[in-house]
């Protein structure tokens, strides 16, 4: 068994071991799309140290034991649960492992790079869950031992309240979940994001939505600004949409060597984080992360580099899209084949160009 | 905001234009007579094709291309929803007014009569098409053999000895009457496959938006466009003549700024330069029957009678050409662009139904739409170009016989009265006594002028009257780019900030200066980089495209002349802003944004 996977050496066999988001980090990378390096810490070590602990068991009971509709049931046993992991000490030699890659990415990006460590969770009874949002991810770790303590926190963060609700809402059993962790490298984003290679207000498949905001992405993931939104077309490249929004609120990296949230000056809230080159290269970042999966992608993204420099936009994560995919097509409207009637029903309901839409 | 535009009734004549009415149809004027239809009827200012006062004669062009235009909905395809465009002059300026049909059940008891009617053109588009330029061309060889000559001193001997029993005076009349005979005919051509051409591209419009709601106009456009597209071929025939000029080593025989007349007389004589002259002569016709305006006024500059226009353009083009640069339009790219642009849009459909849908409703755009770009050199520019040019022809022998003073003096006549003037002509010829005319008509013409000159000053609004809840008509939306936006725009004025909205006729996006050019005549004065603010652009002024840094014009859709031509060029523009040539001034700094369809006044 493998214990780390970097991600330039990932094959599809792997899933199974490394879960949703590494896999998917593994794929871009192999694909030649801009991922920042870094390597994963297979599920099997999660489990292999449980079960070194003589903690497999007792957890499995733990969750047997929880009312999923009673809030305080579930809090308990996460919180029990997290302890009894988090007390757990890492096997001597997985502990080397992740020390010895860490220090191989050192070697590549420089010395204590600053890594995302990050939770990626598996279910043998359901290798598609997505997880999303349900463990927790760490910023900013540099330093051998801090990413091997930060490994661990992933690992209890597989216990996280949402967490148990979300798999027992699900019915996946106990010990089907299990937790692989990514270590990635860290840039200091000018600006981040999110990307949908479709317009998420109609399902319009021609057209890529872009929010960003300054700093981290997290404050646009986490939803706590509101982010400028463009709108790219997909194929003649142009911007067809841009909404400037303020925003007071960012993620920075703060004297502490910690990644925070901090208010932006006034002067900057209102200014777009994104220039057109940048905004063109965001899109097509994502197009090139759709074309590679053949379905809508919801991307994650962050944009490096010195302001005025030549913008280089970095793919976080990229998973489908499953609001609209989902949706069943729509009948009827002016779609009719027979170009008369169609004729004239395009008579009867006029539409207006996409430029006064815009801004009627 | 207001909810309607001031009335046709409340609109002042302008002081010293009083009586104008009088020099248009009386049909065509407000008046009591109609006073409930006319005023609870909306009317909008036809800006895309008369920006300016509409002189007397002029009025007969417009009023037979919305005949056509109305007939052709009418009476020949039975469009459902849409019945003709009513027409009045006010103060000198045209209003329209598109009449829907409202009552749905109307509305579907003339579907099936379209569906036989239109079904029919469109299955036998490419037979008809084909024989509609052989049509086209044998009418304006028609228009091109019109003569009209003094009466003589005397019939000529074989009247007499041939015994025809008629005289010149019913020539010039019946002549006369042909002339506008075969003028009401181009506008029956230009009409029988337009509105046809129209639907077929706004289908395949509605689809493109339907499945991709966001799309840009302009890649639709992009989809459909033509590659060879008669419409430029003059502006190409001025880029093989710089070509031709080096080739030949004339090249400096250009450079410096003397008049046509000039350049050409020195080039007489050598050889070189006679193998140039016949180049000229021969692309000259028919292609330099091309109008520097819309084509609709008279006094639009032709380039056959104004060689300094596409002289100024050929200078450009040799110093191009000189520097080493290629004026060739790239067409293995511009073709291979197409292409993708259809084969992306297509792969990002899922469903194989829409995907057969999007394909054959493409296919039909593309079939009817070379009319569509096409037919706009046949009638506006050639067609009007003879017929102005006779007119003229005619207006000479009023000056032979000292009615009027300029031959362009026949224009501020209406054409109904042009058969008086001749009858008035033609008595004191065969009475041997002296025309009313010589007195009458200077005294007339001067007090013409004077209207004219004060019409000219007056500010038309864009709109008269009630607007509709929505707009319906498909050539008002398409040709004019009136919509229910524009129409809430108007309503509003001018945005608070300065800035300006409109369709994204062209993408890209541009700052520079602006010049704002209020006729053809500015166009001399564009330098390179700066914003073209017009009421329209014509499509003839495609060589300053070569140096301008994006359009905006007041009027016009994403289909309006000015629109292809900037997409042709590569040059964002945005159309139909309504205000643009009002609110910015010559000099100011803009930002035109062709795939939003903003104009932003930096400073």
């Amino acid at each position: 068994m493998a214990q780390i996977v970097w991600f330039e050496n990932y094959q599809p066999a792997d899933a199974a071991v490394l879960g949703g988001k590494n896999s998917s980090l593994g794929t871009l990378f192999r694909a030649g799309l801009p991922v920042p390096p870094g390597f994963a810490v297979a599920a099997d070590c999660y489990r292999k140290a449980l079960a070194d602990g003589g903690l497999s068991s007792k957890l499995d009971a733990l969750v047997a034991a929880v009312d999923p509709r009673d809030p305080a049931s579930v809090a308990a046993t996460g919180q029990l649960a997290r302890t009894l992991i988090g007390s757990l000490e890492p096997p001597a030699d997985l502990a080397g492992a992740i020390q010895n890659a860490y220090a191989q990415l050192c070697g590549r990006c420089g010395d204590q790079v600053p890594v995302a460590v990050r939770s990626s969770a598996t279910c043998e009874d359901s290798p598609d869950a997505s997880f999303a949002g349900e463990h927790d991810t760490y910023l900013w770790v540099r330093g051998g031992d801090e990413v091997v303590r930060h490994v661990l926190r992933c690992w209890a963060s597989l216990f996280t309240d949402r967490g148990i609700a979300y798999r027992l809402e699900r019915g996946y059993g106990g010990t089907s979940a299990a937790m692989s962790v990514g270590v990635q490298q860290m840039v200091t984003p000018r600006a981040a994001g999110v990307a949908f290679t479709l317009n998420p207000t109609n399902g319009d498949r021609s057209q890529i939505a872009i929010d960003a905001s300054w700093g981290f992405g997290e404050a646009v993931v986490s939803g706590e600004v509101t982010p400028d939104n463009y709108l790219v077309d997909k194929v003649m490249g142009t911007i067809t949409k841009r909404t400037i929004s303020a925003k007071t609120l960012e993620y920075r990296l703060a004297d502490t060597d910690a990644v925070t949230a901090v208010p932006v000056d006034a002067e900057r809230q209102s200014v777009p984080c994104l220039t057109d080159e940048e905004i063109t290269g965001v899109a097509k970042l994502a197009r090139r992360a759709e074309k590679h999966y053949r379905c809508p992608q919801d991307v994650e993204w962050a944009l490096a580099g010195s302001p005025g420099g030549a913008p280089e936009v970095l793919l976080l994560q990229s998973r489908p899209e499953t609001v609209w995919s989902r949706r069943p097509r729509q009948q009827g409207g002016t779609g009719i084949a027979d170009p008369i009637t169609s004729m004239v029903q395009t008579m009867l309901h006029p539409v207006t160009s996409g430029g006064h839409a815009a801004h009627g | 905001m207001a909810d309607r535009f001031p009335s046709p009734f409340e609109m002042p004549t302008p002081p010293g234009a009083e009586g104008w009415q009088d020099l248009y149809a009386y049909s065509t004027v407000f008046s009591e007579d109609r006073r409930e239809y006319e005023d609870a009827t909306f009317w909008f200012m036809d800006g895309v094709h008369t920006p300016e006062v509409i002189p007397p004669w002029d009025a007969t062009i417009l009023e037979f291309a919305i005949i056509g235009l109305s007939q052709y909905n009418t009476r020949h395809y039975v469009i459902p929803p849409a019945l003709g465009v009513d027409l009045r002059f006010l103060n000198g300026y045209m209003y329209l007014s598109p009449v829907g049909v409202s009552d749905p059940e109307e509305i579907g008891a003339r579907v099936p009569e379209f569906a036989e009617r239109a079904g029919y053109y469109f299955q036998n588009w490419d037979r008809l098409y084909a024989a509609w330029m052989p049509k086209v061309r044998a009418l304006i060889s028609e228009l091109e053999e019109i003569t009209f000559d003094s009466l003589p001193h005397r019939e000529d001997m074989a009247v007499i000895t041939e015994g025809r029993g008629t005289g010149s005076a019913l020539d010039l009349l019946s002549t006369y009457s042909r002339l506008v005979d075969l003028t009401l005919k181009l506008w029956h051509y230009h009409f029988e496959f337009l509105n046809l051409g129209y639907a077929a591209y706004l289908d395949f419009f509605g689809f493109c938006k339907q499945i991709f709601p966001s799309i840009p106009d302009q890649a639709i456009a992009k989809m459909v466009a033509g590659i060879q597209v008669d419409l430029f071929q003059p502006d190409d025939e001025v880029k093989k003549l710089a070509q031709l000029a080096v080739e030949l080593g004339l090249a400096d025989r250009f450079a410096g700024s003397e008049p046509a007349a000039e350049v050409f007389a020195g080039l007489q004589g050598d050889p070189q330069g006679d193998k140039w002259l016949a180049a000229w002569e021969q692309a000259s016709q028919p292609w330099f029957n091309f109008s520097a305006g819309s084509g609709f006024y008279h006094s639009d500059k032709v380039w056959l009678e104004n060689p300094d226009i596409p002289l100024g353009f050929l200078r450009t083009y040799i110093a191009k050409v000189q520097r080493g640069e290629t004026l060739e339009r790239p067409m293995q790219a511009v073709i291979a662009e197409r292409d993708r642009i259809v084969d992306e849009y297509t792969d990002l459909i899922d469903d194989d139904e829409d995907r057969a849908t999007f394909g054959a409703k493409l296919g039909l755009a593309r079939t009817v739409f070379p009319y569509v770009e096409n037919h706009n050199f046949y009638v506006e520019h050639w067609g009007h170009s003879v017929i102005w040019r006779k007119m003229r022809d005619l207006g000479r022998v009023l000056v032979a016989a000292d009615f009027i003073a300029d031959p362009d003096d026949i224009f501020l006549l209406s054409r109904h009265e042009v058969p008086e003037v001749l009858f008035d002509l033609y008595h004191g010829w065969a009475v041997g006594v002296p025309s009313r005319g010589p007195k009458y008509w200077p005294r007339e013409m001067a007090r013409r002028n004077g209207i004219m000159n004060a019409l000219r000053n007056w500010s038309a609004p864009p709109a008269l009257g009630t607007p509709p809840e929505v707009i319906t008509e498909p050539f008002t939306v398409m040709l004019w780019g009136v919509t229910s936006d524009s129409v809430k725009q108007w309503l509003g004025g001018a945005q608070d900030d300065g800035g300006l909205t409109g369709f994204a006729a062209s993408p890209g996006v541009a700052e520079g200066p602006a010049r704002v050019i209020l006729s053809a005549d500015g166009i001399a004065d564009l330098e390179e980089g700066e914003i073209l603010v017009a009421p329209l652009t014509a499509p003839s002024w495609a060589p300053v495209f070569g140096k301008i840094a994006a359009t905006v014009t007041d009027v016009g859709g994403i289909m309006s002349h000015a629109a292809i031509v900037c997409r042709e060029y590569g040059l964002p523009a945005v159309t139909g802003t309504a205000f643009g040539t009002k609110t910015i001034k010559t000099g100011q700094r803009l930002r035109v944004d062709g795939n939003a369809g903003t104009v932003t006044i930096i400073d």
